[in-house]
């Protein structure tokens, strides 16, 4: 049996970034879980004998293999190892991806058998958003940082073409933020706070025929970026030999499109032989339900229906027992793994080869990164200096123009006063002639009239001599 | 059982969200990711490299065999090689493969033979230096490329095992500067070497003299002060600091002692078993390196050493061209010290 010789309880720690945890808990848990498990075979878990034939982790020519006389003691190091997590504890981001209300959370709920808060969404969303929380759970003495990422107002849209998108985005941004962190100069990864997702559940609508053509448009542009396990949900409303016939076109449809969903690995003894009788069972046939009804002598997590009580631990009833058994109890170390190795490793070469690194070539240089770093920089550099050339020299072209145009306008302007000028003057000259005239006429009218009023005083004086004459005379002749 | 706390609300994707407490209202099955764990670390194996620094013939090789219990050492696997004192200090490494109960292990033992032995021993330790950078070199080559491995091969030396020769004075010169130098770049263990010529006093004032010594000239030997990480750790590692350096006796073979065969010395005055804690410290050293802080060893070096070596290598190559508006669009964010 492996023993535990750990002077001291705790090995003080710095955690990589797979972090692993405890101690003494070999004996405890192994059978209790065994005791739990129905018809399950359980992984054994003993220090025991490698696989006979199989080809260890140092088997290679140059290395000799060394048998020792006696005992050493370095059987804890899996402990040690171990160890260092109870005090950092565990990270591990779960996507939920499927239509509004088809038990994304009470699934989550029943899953981890606690009340995680949140309400329902509402079916009016302009579009697909995600939505992450953070839980910490605690069990025995493992601390685990759960982060569960809601898809909201999937499939409720009537234009679905970009539903995926937001999704896809929001993988690529934590895979982004944890590259990041990795090419920072100072960098702490030991207790980086991981947010890239593990496992996507997707949660396929029992309609009972195929896959919507959004499941598989989806899920297409998942599976190289997560993995993808996909459960049918409520899943109550198929009978048995309906949901056998689901289930296999679902696997074909999925087979036929290409889609790489997560394969629960078979290579280790201890898991291959229950992992290989729950691919069998893919994808899992769930039911959640977080209210307990009382079946027998017992309280049980069911649903209570008029025609009967649908039980979600009983394997007859549903495959809840089964998703757990895989999502939790035998692989979540190996779904944080393949995140890790495949899925982030794929991400950053991508992203590197898109930026224009490449290895180190036949002339290697040491440290081919940093000179590919400068000729970038250098590149950059003179690419800015160019385009601040070029719009130097734009801006003297546009500067030139508008002076120019302005000088135009300029010169019209004067010319324009100039005719103004001179139509002006004409006018006024006009003007002059006219009143020139004008007073010609008035002087001659003024002589007129001058002549003429002479004229009619003489006539006048005339008349009034004559007047006076006829006056005289008739006084004269009065007299 | 209610809930503890409400979960916070939304956030921007790639903030990660504060976690909010849950109550588990039963069995979810969580521990078992310990299990899964121990399972994937046992197949994968472990790696571990240690270097033995000493003049020769204070034991190191024997103290290596005696370590792991089988001729791991460089005289054992090289016994054609004529024993002369090199001219320079030369290292070479030795690997095995060893397994116990299931767990495989790559031990890597690098012996320097030369070092200390000439008459000037100015810069004996630069190769020494040269070594552990290099393999901390050839790590960060392998993280850096586009197309990384699986799993990275870890040469990186984990630990370095200085013997001190047990003159009952305390620290002389050479010791001082190079373990001066390397506690710097790599975890050192110091170790009184031939134990056996010192009574328990002389024992006890030798290392208190050289705890004075490594304090005085603020040398941090492992376990460091400044890695405690909880006050646990800290107990639990001022126990052992106050125990530093071990004082130990090497012996391969085995000898009859009360019915019993052990490991041990034998002399004219008595036996000196080895794994006997009255007698000497080897089992603290024993435990301390292998049975309970082989990971912390690991995990120092990698997180604080290689971390620091990581930031002289990339800031020495960008210095020439430092400016604080430069950068590429897409790295500017992250290489922000760049």
């Amino acid at each position: 049996m492996a023993s535990l010789f750990l002077l001291n309880q705790t090995a003080g720690g710095r955690t990589s970034p797979f972090a692993c945890s405890a101690a003494s808990f070999l004996r405890g848990p192994v059978e209790q879980r065994v005791s739990q498990l129905s018809a399950v075979p359980h992984p054994r878990h003993h220090c025991g004998a490698a696989g006979a034939g199989e080809k260890g982790p140092f088997q290679s020519d140059d290395l000799r293999n060394l048998s020792l006389s006696g005992h050493v003691g370095f059987d804890s190091l899996p402990d040690q190892l171990v160890n260092k997590s109870t005090s950092q504890g565990f990270c591990f981001n779960i996507l939920c991806v499927g239509e509004t209300g088809i038990g994304k959370s009470t699934l989550m709920d029943t899953l981890f058998n606690t009340k995680f808060e949140s309400e329902p969404a509402t079916h009016n969303e302009p579009g697909v958003r995600l939505k992450a929380r953070s839980y910490e759970l605690q069990e025995s003495n493992v601390h685990l940082k759960l982060t569960i990422v809601d898809t909201v107002g999937f499939g409720d849209q009537i234009n679905k073409d970009d539903s995926y998108k937001p999704i896809v985005e929001y993988i690529d941004a934590q895979f982004e933020a944890y590259l990041q962190e990795e090419l920072k100069i100072k960098r702490s990864l030991f207790n980086y706070h991981d947010t890239r997702i593990h496992a996507c559940l997707y949660f396929i609508a029992p309609t009972g025929h195929s896959l919507k053509s959004l499941d598989l448009v989806t899920m297409k542009k998942l599976d190289s970026k997560v993995n993808i396990i996909p459960i049918i949900a409520k899943a109550d409303t198929i009978a048995k030999n309906e949901l056998h016939k689901f289930k296999s076109k679902i696997m074909s449809e999925l087979v036929s499109n290409g889609v790489q969903i997560y394969q629960f690995p078979t290579d280790e003894e201890t898991v291959a032989e229950i992992n290989a009788t729950m691919s069998v069972h893919l994808p899992f046939a769930v039911v959640g339900s977080t209210e307990e009804v009382k079946i027998g002598n017992k309280m049980a997590k069911a649903r209570q229906y008029p025609w009967g009580v649908v039980q979600v631990e009983n394997e007859n009833h549903c495959d809840f027992v089964k998703l757990r058994e895989m999502l939790i109890r035998v692989n979540m170390e190996d779904l944080r793994e393949q995140t890790h190795t495949r899925h982030y490793e794929l991400y950053r070469r991508c992203k590197l080869e898109e930026m224009g690194f490449k290895d180190t070539d036949p002339d290697s240089k040491p440290f081919s990164l940093q000179e590919t770093y400068e000729a970038k920089r250098n590149e950059f550099l003179g690419e800015l200096q160019k385009k601040e050339d070029e719009m130097r020299q734009m801006f003297v072209m546009r500067v030139k123009e508008k002076e120019a145009e302005l000088k135009e306008a300029e010169k019209d302007l004067h010319e324009k006063f100039d005719h103004l000028k001179r139509t002006h003057q004409e006018e006024k000259k006009k003007v002059e002639d006219k009143k020139k005239e004008l007073e010609e006429e008035l002087n001659s009218f003024q002589k007129k009239k001058a002549a003429a009023q002479l004229l009619q005083s003489q006539a006048q004086q005339a008349g009034s001599q004559q007047t006076k004459k006829d006056k005289d005379k008739k006084n004269a002749s009065f007299t | 059982m209610e809930p503890s706390a409400m979960p916070e609300e939304e956030m921007p994707p790639s903030v990660a969200p504060s976690p909010a407490g849950c109550q588990l209202f039963g069995y979810v099955g969580i521990e078992a990711v310990l299990d899964q764990m121990k399972i994937k670390t046992m197949k994968t194996g472990f790696e571990f490299n240690i270097m033995v620094v000493g003049q020769s013939g204070l034991g190191k090789s024997t103290m290596v065999n005696t370590l792991f219990k089988s001729k791991v050492s460089r005289k054992a696997s090289q016994p054609s090689q004529e024993e002369r004192i090199p001219k320079t200090v030369q290292l070479q490494s030795v690997t095995h493969v060893i397994e116990e109960k299931g767990v495989k292990m790559k031990l890597t033992v690098t012996d320097t033979p030369g070092f200390g032995d000439q008459i000037n021993n100015e810069n004996c330790w630069d190769p020494i230096i040269k070594y552990i950078n290099e393999q901390y070199e050839r790590y960060l080559r392998e993280e850096i490329l586009i197309t990384r491995k699986r799993k990275i091969p870890d040469t990186r030396v984990h630990g370095c095992v200085y013997f001190i020769p047990p003159t009952g004075h305390w620290l002389r010169p050479l010791d001082l500067e190079f373990m001066r130098r390397l506690s710097k770049i790599v975890n050192v263990v110091p170790v009184i070497a031939k134990a056996d010529t010192l009574t328990l006093e002389e024992r006890a004032e030798f290392k208190q003299q050289i705890q004075a010594d490594l304090k005085t000239h603020a040398i941090s030997v492992y376990p460091q002060e400044d890695f405690d990480q909880d006050p646990d750790d800290r107990v639990l590692n001022d126990r052992i600091r106050e125990k530093i350096p071990f004082a130990v006796v090497g012996a391969d073979q085995e000898h009859q002692v009360n019915g019993k065969r052990v490991l041990g010395r034998k002399t004219k005055w008595g036996i000196i078993e080895v794994e006997n804690p009255a007698h000497c410290e080897f089992p603290l050293l024993r435990d301390l390196l292998i049975r309970s802080h082989l990971q912390d060893l690991k995990d120092i070096t990698h997180n604080v050493h290689y971390e620091s070596y990581r930031v002289r290598r990339l800031n020495e190559s960008n210095r020439p061209a430092l400016s604080p508006l430069n950068g590429l669009p897409g790295k500017a964010e992250g290489s922000s010290d760049l």
